[in-house]
């Protein structure tokens, strides 16, 4: 079973796309980090919450067959890296879409929907997914 | 800082060794090894292990002592290191033992990779793979492994860099050349039909585009280029050991029909040989997927982006075909992905072309040979080069 | 002080299933059934949505509608519903956080069959016409099962709607509501059981019709109301023959049960139902437009609302979300095998 504080822990990222923006250069981020990759020790305590935008582009993605449990009931599933309107890049699944309708460049915008489930007794994890925007 | 050399090597049947423990596979790549290098054994000062999830494949941790005891140099209480770096492990455990003779701290390493992935199901395996990945922000999004290489794939084909058939062609190249290799786990030729037809994995992918599971164990042993005449005459120069790091997850990068850490790793190995990408005549290439294979190409500069497909797909990487050869063991395709073994595997084919020991693989006059081994989606890259002496 | 809607967002998801493809399977006239529950086909949750993804859809789209109000105003949630994914967990803080309302606020879930939802309405406008918050939000969203091969399956669905009451800025004004309650056990689910279980025919009159009419005539008593004193009418809706039955009991017309009766073509939402129909009337609402809610949950007990729709809906940014006609439009048809798969009727293996 998985820990309960680790999936507490990651609540602002998962559920409202909580990323970080360096108070030195401005540039943003997600997942949150602690330290900008670019301006390092100058950044030090200036990195500043920030709520990504919700609505992107389809950057490429994939059907994928070969499924891991937690989605048996859904495959095959799409993913896609969707870039969003901010600029910054997320890996997330797509669903309510026909596959044939996917395509590079298509617009989309985030929703919560249940990620997995530690089977019948244990917590169930919720996060972000896209469905198309129209 | 002294110059390296290996002197010996050894290798096991990659496959589903049901019969074959970790234990058991380590300490027979390592004994060949040794035999190779017409050491008794008791000459090994230090050794390095590449292995990616003993942990989990089979609850072992500490591999270390585990490859120390059961190849007896536990005795002699030598220092042992196990290395993880994704499927760049074997890689960099041979980079870390390079740096030990070459800093002058050890004169003769043993380097092992050995992984053992068929006690675990098929499930927790893939599990596994995909902690290789971002296991937050990838893995547990629904991103398998497959998934985020088929959407470098898939872009690769957007953005007119390859298309499908020259993408599965590396397929077709690898098993062309593991139908040679005695030790490949799979040793027949497939036509590309076979490989654009097999059943999806994750489009445009499918499972003649995804290396197989394997258990397995590589070694070779290290020395100081101006003491290896004292145990072999069919010994090879290291000529350089590079490694580089990129982001964990894919999607941090700014280009994804690139990794940036194979262009760093490749340009600092190619400075430290003296030499330049046209000079390498045999390379292992890291095509835990077929597109894995193109990106290599075109990365490790044999060909500039968009002409690598065209060139695997018309058989150019043959062993025989007059240019840079590719994955003559079979790559890990055809000759088996055991993870933490294929970068020293790799490293073991190389010295073998270079010492005109790869049978009926050989590629003719071989001086310059080359490793390129990948961890994660390109989140680590060793590029290693050999100089046939 | 004035106590109403400042906001409501809705959301169904987009899988369907016909009665006749029910029927199929378990050797019964499908079409005959829908036809006689005036139901031509219901909704099914995907199976990454529940009750709390339904919430949270319903709830981001409220709150994209009044960009002006700061989440962190927001000083309760209820969420209402008898497909609760915990039984113990609310539904009412995972919603909560994904909106950023938390942490200064109170939450609860509640449970009262179908009528959990305008309960939470009732709930908030007391806390906020007391002044103890300055906004609650309430709503009903259900999944619910429907036992295989009973009636109920032709029914049972999934959805849900938000509602954000405040006293500024209020689109929609409450007049008043009352309840009338009384212990009945017409339709239950035994803690632990899947399916529900109800009384046949003991659901209608004793049930359903006694307590919506009571509500209602002691609505209209206290309002000095009459029917056709109203531009719409929602009634809480098991199938689309009951709430046509009962509006024309209480004297309502066809016509202005129309927009509030959405189950002929989404199923019965459980405590989803009168909040989406009373949506489906605020999607087409003008200043002026009374309204006259109520809903009906068995066990049992029946919620009634006057509202009065204000001028300040010209300006509110319904179009910052799909409003229900779009939603509604977005449809999948599923054969019976899929829906079992993705309402976990299918034992799958360890």
């Amino acid at each position: 079973m998985s820990g309960v504080a680790r999936e507490w822990r990651e609540i602002p990222g998962r559920y409202n796309l909580e990323g970080t923006k360096c108070g030195n250069c401005g540039k943003i981020f997600f997942p949150a980090r602690n330290f900008c990759p670019i301006c390092r020790r100058a950044s030090m305590g200036k990195m500043e919450q920030y709520g990504i935008c919700r609505t992107g582009k389809v950057f490429s993605f994939s059907i994928v067959h070969e499924a891991p449990e937690s989605n048996n009931l859904q495959k095959p599933y799409a993913v896609a890296m969707v870039q969003t309107d901010d600029g910054v890049m997320i890996t997330a699944q797509l669903v309510d879409v026909d596959f044939d309708k996917i395509a590079i460049g298509m617009p989309v915008r985030a929703v919560l929907r249940k990620l997995s489930m530690d089977g019948e007794s244990g917590i169930i994890r919720y996060g972000y997914k896209f469905v198309p925007l129209d | 800082m002294r110059e390296v050399a290996i002197i010996g090597t050894g290798v096991t049947k990659f496959g589903e060794l049901w019969n074959k423990s970790f234990r058991s596979l380590g300490i027979e790549a390592g004994m060949k090894a040794i035999e190779d290098a017409h050491l008794s054994g008791s000459e090994i000062d230090a050794v390095f292990i590449g292995n990616l999830s003993a942990g989990r494949f089979i609850n072992q941790q500490h591999i270390d002592a585990l490859v120390a005891d059961y190849s007896g140099m536990a005795t002699n209480h030598i220092p042992a290191t196990r290395v993880e770096a994704g499927g760049a492990s074997g890689g960099v455990a041979f980079r870390q033992g390079v740096m030990a003779v070459a800093s002058g701290m050890h004169d003769i390493v043993m380097v092992g990779g050995a992984e053992k992935m068929t006690d675990l199901d098929d499930a927790s395996i893939n599990s596994v793979m995909d902690s290789t990945a971002d296991s937050e922000w990838e893995a547990e999004m629904g991103a398998t492994f497959a998934s985020l290489h088929a959407m470098i794939a898939q872009r690769m084909i957007y953005e007119g860099i390859a298309t499908r058939e020259e993408i599965a062609s590396v397929a077709v190249n690898s098993h062309f050349h593991g139908a040679f290799n005695p030790n490949a786990q799979f040793k027949k030729a497939v036509p590309i039909e076979t490989v654009l037809r097999s059943g999806p994995v994750a489009t445009p992918l499918g499972m003649f585009d995804t290396a197989p599971i394997s258990d397995g164990a590589a070694s070779v042993i290290l020395c100081p280029l101006d003491m290896a005449k004292e145990y072999t005459d069919s010994y090879v120069k290291v000529a350089a050991s590079a490694q580089a790091s990129d982001t964990l997850a894919l999607f941090q990068r700014p280009d994804i029909t690139t990794y940036g850490a194979t262009v760093a790793a490749a340009q600092k190995a190619y400075a430290a040989a003296g030499i330049s990408a046209s000079d390498i005549d045999v390379a292992e290439v890291h095509d835990v997927y077929s597109v894995g294979g193109i990106m290599a190409l075109q990365d490790l500069g044999f060909y500039k982006k968009g002409e690598a497909g065209k060139a695997m797909l018309e058989g150019q990487c043959h062993f025989d075909a007059g240019k840079i050869a590719v994955n003559t063991s079979g790559g890990l395709k055809a000759r088996g992905h055991p993870i933490g073994a294929t970068g020293v595997a790799q490293i073991v084919e190389i010295a073998q072309q270079l010492r005109g020991k790869a049978d009926n693989r050989q590629v003719a006059d071989a001086k310059y040979g080359l490793a390129q081994n990948v961890g994660g989606t390109g989140s680590a890259v060793t590029v290693s080069i050999l100089e046939a002496i | 002080m004035d106590v109403g809607i400042v906001s409501y967002g809705a959301y169904v998801p987009r899988n369907r299933i016909k009665p006749e493809e029910i029927g199929r399977i378990w050797g019964v006239d499908g079409k005959g059934m829908g036809k006689g529950l005036m139901i031509n086909q219901k909704s099914v949750p995907s199976p990454d949505e529940d009750v709390v993804t339904i919430a949270t859809e319903a709830a981001r789209s409220m709150m994209a509608r009044v960009p002006e109000v700061n989440p962190k105003d927001i000083g309760a949630i209820y969420v209402g519903s008898e497909s609760h994914p915990y039984a113990v967990k609310p539904t009412a803080t995972i919603v909560a956080e994904a909106i950023e309302a938390t942490p200064s606020m109170t939450a609860a879930d509640m449970e009262f069959a179908c009528k959990a939802g305008t309960a939470g309405i009732q709930a908030c406008m007391g806390l906020v016409g007391s002044g103890m918050v300055k906004y609650g939000v309430a709503i009903g969203a259900d999944t619910s099962q429907g036992a295989p091969g009973d009636a109920l399956e032709y029914s049972a669905s999934a959805g849900g709607a938000a509602y954000l009451i405040g006293s500024e800025n209020i689109i929609a004004r409450i007049n008043k509501t009352l309840s009338f309650t009384t212990d009945t056990p017409d339709f239950w689910r035994r803690e632990g059981q899947p399916y529900p279980k109800h009384g046949g025919r003991f659901t209608g009159e004793p049930a359903y019709f006694r307590h919506i009419t009571s509500a209602a005539k002691m609505m209209l008593e206290a309002m000095g109301t009459k029917p056709e004193d109203y531009n719409y009418a929602v009634f809480h809706q098991p199938n689309g023959k009951f709430p046509t039955r009962v509006a024309a009991q209480l004297g309502f017309t066809t016509e202005q049960i129309q927009y509030g009766l959405l189950t002929p073509e989404i199923g019965n939402t459980y405590s989803g139902a009168v909040p989406l129909g009373l949506a489906n009337v605020l999607d087409h609402a003008k200043p002026g437009d009374r309204i006259f809610v109520t809903s009906y949950g068995s066990g049992a007990g029946s919620d009634s609302f006057d509202i009065t729709v204000t001028d300040a809906i010209k300006d509110y940014k319904r179009d910052n979300a799909p409003v229900l006609e779009k939603i509604l439009s977005n449809v999948v048809y599923l054969d019976y095998g899929t829906y079992a798969k993705f309402k976990g009727k299918i034992i799958l293996p360890e």
